[in-house]
């Protein structure tokens, strides 16, 4: 009993975490219609500015929080303005693979800057430590990473639904022509969403940094749990990806212990399902960014 | 007249293939052994990605799968490399008949996250099988044994496995014009460039492309089976969605439009890597930004853009 409480908490932060990141890759195909493959690579970054910060600068680990996000937004800026830009009116395909190209830039970047070793941010002194649980042990940083989600999935609730920025990017998510028409600077909202999206990604990234391994493949591994996420959620839905993070969190977290021999296929076997099943998502529907 | 140009290039590089290691130094037969294996798996990649239009990011299940099969044959049971990859190559072809079989009932984006899923699940059960599959290992240390129907051949020797590979993909190969070339192949042109029209005429397009998917499934197997034993290795890395991107960067790099676009693309890339890893480690933020400058302004590829010329298209 005391470890299934564990396993629950534990399936929890895994599943807040996900969400933020999935969500900002849903975000960015809802509105420009772009897989970004490089979007695990945005988030990585987030991790290791937060590293630079805390660890090279001596910094404490909060104004991290706000800068690192900042920063990969900058990144994001130009990456969009330079290159993605150009591919909007083409194929999916070309997206894809230009984005897979900054996949390869941003790695091979980050493993020249700070090298192919595993770097560790220390959580700041308020988070540190574990508390019991029903007899198990569960570390403190795991609730602030709830925290930080639940603080995520309640902050773009309200941005979608209630102020005229998220009303703005839906109605550039299901017709840009449309929103161009009716007088809507849609080459820059599409700038800022993808901004928007990369600095989604960074907060999960400075949010994870003091929990998981800081690595040059930590990009790759992500992106993939993104897509599964985005998949059995649905592309395009804000709701379906808070889903979809909680079921693949809970495969997480239960899988190993109630199904140690595939524990690895049951993401990819759950994301296979669904595309079958409901090729929407759980929570599919067109254009509901 | 312009039509005589692909045919007489063509039998200059089979001829300068043939005489390589009379001109080359011995490291670059060991690279020219890749380009070739490698060339097969795009090859086969670019029928269902360029002449079908679907975009698969699984590929290297069919490839790794096969070098599996071939190290296992070869560990276990000492058989004949022939009849080794002729074992891998039904393999794949079940594989791909079973992952096929459900990847064609989506398009687009669908059937790309599709693919990825199922590669990645290949994956993991190639990484969480320790008892079949030894792990993360990968299974090494087998022995080459003759080649089958009494040919006497020294394996071992990297010059006699160079032209073995040199004849299996040449033939491979051809096989695969003969199929683009063939009214299937032209049906698949047809589906990728209006999917709806084509069905419309009364064609089952779902059952063309299951078609398309597995004899490019079959023979990425077949080029798994020629890894394998060059690469001394069978490992999960092989199977990896990382893998599977490598053929498409071929493809890109060579051009999708022409059928020797991706075998070109096969030989730039693994050259590439060669020269670039031995001056420095940024071979990826190399491959990285030569991708995005092919994608945004060769869209047509090295080759294709070149031909384009020459042909006039």
């Amino acid at each position: 009993m005391e470890s299934f409480a564990a396993s629950l908490l534990n399936s929890l932060d895994i599943a807040l975490l996900l969400f933020v990141i999935a969500v900002g890759l849903n975000i960015v195909f809802g509105v420009l219609n772009v897989i970004n493959f490089a979007h695990g690579a945005l988030y990585m970054l987030g991790a290791y500015f937060t590293f630079t910060i805390v660890n090279i600068w001596g910094l404490p680990y909060w104004p991290s929080l706000i800068i690192a996000p900042l920063a990969v937004a900058a990144v994001a800026i130009v990456i969009e303005r330079v290159m993605l830009r150009y591919v909007y009116d083409r194929h999916i395909t070309d997206s894809l693979l230009l984005t897979f190209a900054l996949l390869l830039i941003i790695d091979d970047l980050v493993l020249m800057i700070w090298g192919p070793g595993i770097q560790v941010v220390e959580p700041p002194a308020l988070l540190k430590g574990t508390f019991t649980v029903f007899g198990g042990r569960y570390p403190v940083y795991g609730l602030f990473v709830i925290f930080m989600g639940l603080v995520m999935v309640w902050g773009l609730w309200a941005l979608f639904t209630k102020t005229r920025a998220g009303r703005i990017m839906r109605a550039a998510s299901i017709d840009r022509d449309m929103a161009q028409t009716v007088g809507i600077n849609v080459p820059m909202v599409l700038t800022g969403v993808f901004a928007f999206g990369a600095w989604i990604a960074a907060i999960g990234g400075v949010v994870a940094a003091p929990m998981r391994a800081i690595g040059p493949a930590m990009g790759d591994k992500i992106i993939i749990e993104s897509f599964i996420v985005v998949v059995i959620g649905g592309l395009g839905s804000f709701p379906g990806t808070f889903l979809g993070a909680i079921v693949l969190g809970l495969i997480h977290g239960f899988g190993g212990r109630y199904l140690p021999d595939i524990s690895l296929v049951l993401p990819y076997l759950g994301m296979a399902l669904v595309l079958l099943l409901r090729p929407q998502g759980l929570m599919g529907g067109r254009g509901s960014a | 007249m312009k039509g005589s140009i692909p045919l007489v290039v063509m039998a200059a590089v089979l001829l300068a293939l043939a005489t390589l290691p009379y001109y080359v130094p011995y490291f670059y037969i060991f690279v020219a052994t890749e380009v070739l294996i490698m060339g097969l798996l795009a090859g086969s990649y670019n029928l269902i990605f360029g002449y079908t239009g679907m975009l698969s990011f699984g590929h290297a299940a069919f490839f790794g799968f096969g070098a599996y099969i071939t190290a296992m044959l070869l560990m276990h049971f000492e058989v004949p490399l022939l009849w080794a990859m002729i074992a891998s190559m039904a393999g794949a072809l079940v594989l791909a008949a079973i992952i096929g079989f459900f990847c064609v009932r989506l398009d687009e984006v669908y059937f790309a996250m599709l693919t990825l899923a199922f590669g990645m699940m290949v994956f993991a059960v190639a990484l969480q099988w320790r008892s079949l599959t030894n792990g993360s290992d990968g299974i090494s240390g087998f022995p080459l044994p003759e080649f089958g129907l009494g040919i006497d051949l020294t394996l071992a020797d990297p010059m006699v496995y160079y032209y073995m590979v040199l004849v299996i993909v040449v033939l491979a190969s051809a096989v695969l014009y003969l199929i683009t070339r063939s009214p299937f192949g032209l049906m698949l042109k047809a589906i990728s460039e209006n999917p709806e029209r084509v069905a419309f005429c009364g064609v089952n397009e779902r059952r063309h492309r299951l078609i398309a998917f597995i004899i490019a499934g079959t023979f990425a197997g077949l080029s798994g089976a020629l890894f394998a034993p060059f690469n001394r290795v069978a490992n999960p890395d092989m199977v990896h969605w990382t893998q599977s991107a490598e053929p498409v960067l071929m493809t890109i790099l060579g051009g999708a439009g022409y059928f020797m676009g991706p075998y070109f693309g096969a030989a730039v890339f693994v050259l590439l890597e060669t020269w670039i890893t031995s001056y420095t480690d940024q071979w990826m933020l190399f491959l990285g930004i030569v991708l995005a400058l092919m994608v945004l302004f060769f869209r047509r590829g090295l080759l294709g853009t070149v031909l384009d010329r020459v042909m006039g298209r």
